[in-house]
């Protein structure tokens, strides 16, 4: 901290030599963070969106609560849960999971609409029950929606987390916040840049595990 | 109870209404330092990306902006700001870093879906407008803009509500506006006020989100609402 004034630039190796541990923990705690609300997040959208999709009532209240939770900004959902849960992590959680909602849910739901009608006669005729063609047939057909869901959600959550420094979590936000506070540089470009590059790696991840996942989507030669 | 009770107070207290650190002038600063934001993006943004799109012409790079632009946290650009124009330089009386910061997490949405809109004008309607005699900017002025009216007024919804929620973050670096009854708050641990901070920011983009899409509602003519309904169907998603 006493090196502070001695630098000026935008980068300044020593610290970044000197503080290896810390910019590891807090790249951990910002991958973990997103990793848990993006997990989350579908595991709450894909029953929520399967059940909008059968029964059409739910449809509409299913996207409004989303869009007014996602609309709330996140500065503003942090405070709102603080009398609450306090400055811990399931206040730095919470919203993260409820922003991934209403791209999931309507990424299942884009997914599941454009399933074929034809694909779904098929299945049928082949003797599918309800349950067995949502997940044999309808899933894996909405699938390419899904990931595209999933990475928007992905890029926007790790972005997000950097707000959670203001509740004393945030990964590299963290970083970034106490640099600025204590006017030098360095944690500031490291904070930035290492969340960049996790979105893009996160991303990278995603579309390859997609690419794994479903060989059809892959170019016939 | 007793917390509640206490951003109920918070709210009952005159000194709130009035002076600097009031609601009334910390709600303008808000409003103001958002639309000026938005202004500028949709300035720079809109001609450009409308031309873009009209002309089919770097799609790529439209897109590519975008994606950059979302992988950059807002955050660090309010900190990247303040970094660069410190937290006293002003511009229009309002300080420049949180400005720029603004315009840029602007810009993308609206660049976006303004290229995007142009670009999937139907060429039906790109030819008819070209063979009754329209000139290329003509045919872009009163029949592809009218017709991707929904989807540029969608990128400017975007951006205004975006711009809103990280004016409200920009309390962090170098600005007034609604989110400073929060920093301030978390800061000096008086929670009733953070709450209350948040009340009010939550409030006010919820209002921006209803105003919005009434207004993008009135900005899609009459002809493209009715003819939108069938069309979408038969589109896959």
């Amino acid at each position: 901290m006493t090196l502070a004034a001695a630098s000026d630039g935008w980068l300044w190796w020593p610290w970044v030599r000197d503080h290896t541990d810390d910019i590891v923990a807090a790249l951990r705690e910002h991958v973990e963070l997103t990793v848990v609300a993006v997990v989350a997040g579908l595991v709450v959208s894909l029953p929520l969106a399967v059940a909008a999709h059968r029964w059409r009532w739910l449809r509409g209240p299913t996207l409004v609560v989303a869009g007014i939770l996602y609309t709330i900004p996140s500065l503003a959902a942090f405070a709102l849960l603080i009398p609450y849960t306090g400055l811990s992590r399931t206040t730095a959680l919470l919203p993260l999971v409820t922003y991934t909602l209403f791209i999931l849910v309507r990424a299942v739901l884009t997914g599941l609409d454009g399933v074929d009608r034809a694909v779904l006669d098929a299945a049928d005729g082949m003797g599918y029950r309800r349950w067995r063609r949502l997940v044999r047939v309808e899933l894996p057909l909405a699938l390419p929606s899904i990931v595209a869901g999933l990475r928007l959600a992905t890029v926007t959550t790790v972005g997000l987390v950097t707000v959670t420094s203001l509740i004393t979590y945030g990964g590299l936000g963290q970083l970034i916040y106490e640099g600025f506070g204590r006017n030098f540089r360095t944690p500031v470009t490291v904070g930035v840049v290492l969340s960049v590059a996790l979105a893009v790696v996160l991303d990278l991840l995603i579309t390859g595990g997609a690419r794994v996942a479903m060989p059809w989507t892959r170019r016939r030669s | 109870m007793s917390f509640h009770g206490d951003v109920a107070d918070w709210f009952a207290d005159p000194a709130r209404w009035s002076g600097p650190s009031g609601v009334p002038n910390r709600l303008w600063e808000h409003l103001l330092i958002s639309g000026m934001a938005v202004g500028v993006a949709v300035v720079v943004g809109l001609p450009v990306a409308a031309w873009l799109g009209h002309q089919r012409r770097f799609g790529t790079l439209a897109m590519n902006v975008s994606n950059v632009g979302r992988a950059i946290p807002s955050f660090a650009l309010l900190v990247l700001g303040a970094q660069l124009w410190g937290i006293s330089e002003l511009v229009w009386g309002l300080p420049t870093a949180a400005l720029v910061a603004l315009v840029l997490l602007a810009l993308p949405p609206i660049v976006t879906n303004t290229y995007v809109g142009l670009a999937e004008v139907d060429d039906g309607i790109r030819d008819a407008a070209r063979g009754m005699g329209m000139t290329s900017l003509q045919a872009l002025w009163r029949a592809e803009l009218p017709v991707a009216a929904p989807m540029v007024m969608n990128g400017v919804r975007v951006a205004t509500l975006q711009v809103i929620a990280t004016a409200g973050l920009a309390a962090v670096v170098a600005f007034g506006g609604l989110g400073r009854y929060i920093v301030d708050g978390i800061a000096t641990r008086r929670f009733p006020q953070v709450f209350a901070g948040a009340v009010l920011v939550a409030g006010l983009a919820l209002a921006a989100e209803l105003v919005l899409s009434g207004l993008q509602r009135v900005a899609t003519p009459k002809g493209v609402r009715l003819a939108r309904r069938p069309i979408r169907k038969e589109t896959p998603a």
